[in-house]
């Protein structure tokens, strides 16, 4: 878990904005450009999806991603593949130093698989990816939203086979970084969830920040 | 691990073979087996409600409510709607991998050469995304709808710090996996090498399929009554059938 300080200062960023908690938000990310993502307060998932602009059929493809750098877990170095074998995006720093893959996004559905089937109307990350998609990215929909990223969260896999939410490694301030290799959009939910400890039960704005190429 | 009764009356039986893709409907109720005649396997799959595909296998949602970072006899297959598509009842494997994708066809002519179809014939390279889309084609599905898959008869090891391993001999000649549905499920199927396998010459072994009629999960199954996840995403699949 090598960590990788950048050299940004945030003062240049040509884009910079907080993203509350429980909100969903997208961008345009231009090839050379540097998206760095702040847990401001600790311990917020930041669940997020990449999309290549041109042709959104290609897009992160977490299995893609977990083969090509063997290894499940994202960390600086780690590049973010696309579904036709191409790197989209790569880590180029990260003060946290663990970030999750497999977790996936919280959903209405599968909250009430996991914790009650009367949470059905709890806020959740897919929610907020399809009132994104459909408010800002028509040429998006359901079946463009696959596997995601959990910045910020801690999913341990044994090698029993066992896998488990945990409490979070991150902490106040620590961020990370990545570099497009292509035009891309981000697609992000700042994670909601209330059941588990991805959030530290309780959801915290992040602060998002791009600086041109 | 566990096995099933060995006198069940097979509504078909049919090989796949080594390079072959494979699709159908698996009705609520169906059961598919996959044996591995020679074993050292590989078959990729994906999952869709075939009533409304847009509801389809989700890794993710299957891994986390089970707790788990592979698929064997006792688990689910999770769409992404908190459905139960199909219950693994037997497996005398032992771990199914659903974390490292598909071989695609660059990664295929890096590793057993480009070969041709004048030379090869039909035992012309095949990859299992070349594969998949092919028969989702045939459904009307494309690109757009490839999520992480599943790969039977496949182990990926993940060490203490995340580091993977493809673990050769997972699957032995005769081994088998049971699928039975408990929706009316779409089974996309490719009979191709893991992307980490490093074998160097292209083998895709013989595989044998069978569906028979089992019935959906009973009140005491062990698939609805492993966690009570299963429990909740079993009645919400019944819910929806009402």
């Amino acid at each position: 878990m090598a960590l990788t300080e950048s050299s940004l200062d945030p003062q240049t960023a040509r884009f910079d904005t907080v993203l509350g908690a429980g909100l969903g938000f997208s961008h345009l990310i231009r090839r050379g450009e540097t998206l760095r993502i702040v847990d401001l307060e600790g311990n917020q998932a930041v669940d997020t999806l990449f999309f290549d602009a041109a042709d959104p059929s290609e897009r992160y493809s977490a299995v893609d991603t977990i083969r090509t750098q063997g290894g499940i877990y994202l960390s600086g170095g780690s590049p973010l593949m696309s579904t036709e074998g191409r790197v989209m995006l790569r880590i180029v720093a990260d003060t946290c130093g663990r970030h999750d893959t497999l977790g996936g996004a919280c959903a209405a559905e599968s909250n009430q698989v996991r914790y009650s089937l009367d949470k059905k109307f709890m806020h959740n990350c897919r929610d907020n990816f399809l009132l994104e998609i459909q408010e800002r990215r028509p040429e998006l929909s359901k079946r463009d939203l696959t596997a995601n990223i959990n910045f910020f969260m801690n999913v341990p896999v044994s090698p029993e086979g066992e896998l488990h939410f945990d409490d979070g490694i991150s902490a106040p301030g620590r961020y990370v970084e990545m570099r497009a290799e292509s035009d891309v959009i981000v697609l992000i939910s700042n994670c909601p969830q209330l059941n588990n400890p991805c959030n530290g039960y309780n959801p915290t704005p992040v602060r998002l920040l791009v600086w041109a190429a | 691990m566990s096995e099933t009764h060995k006198n069940e009356q097979w509504l078909f039986e049919e090989p796949l073979h080594g390079g072959q893709m494979w699709s159908r409907i698996l009705r609520r109720g169906q059961l598919l087996r996959l044996t591995d005649v020679t074993g050292g396997g590989a078959v990729a799959a994906l999952f869709f409600n075939a009533d409304f595909p847009l509801e389809r296998y989700n890794m993710p949602d299957t891994l986390k409510a089970q707790h788990i970072a592979r698929i064997t006899a006792g688990n689910v297959l999770y769409s992404d709607m908190g459905r139960v598509l199909c219950s693994v009842v037997a497996d005398t494997c032992g771990w199914h991998d659903t974390i490292t994708g598909l071989e695609d066809a660059a990664l295929s002519r890096k590793k057993y050469g480009a070969g041709d179809y004048q030379a090869l014939r039909n035992d012309w390279h095949r990859n299992s995304r070349d594969n998949l889309l092919v028969e989702l084609a045939k459904y009307g599905l494309g690109k757009r709808d490839f999520g992480a898959n599943l790969n039977w008869f496949v182990k990926v090891a993940v060490d203490a710090v995340g580091n993977l391993s493809w673990v050769p001999g997972n699957s032995k000649a005769g081994d088998y996996v049971e699928l039975r549905s408990e929706m009316n499920t779409l089974v996309v199927l490719s009979n191709t090498p893991h992307p980490l396998d490093p074998a160097s010459k292209y083998q895709a072994r013989p595989v044998q399929l069978g569906v028979r009629v089992t019935g959906p999960a009973d009140d005491r199954d062990a698939c609805r009554r492993s966690c009570p996840e299963n429990e909740r995403g079993f009645a919400l699949t019944e819910a929806y059938f009402r």
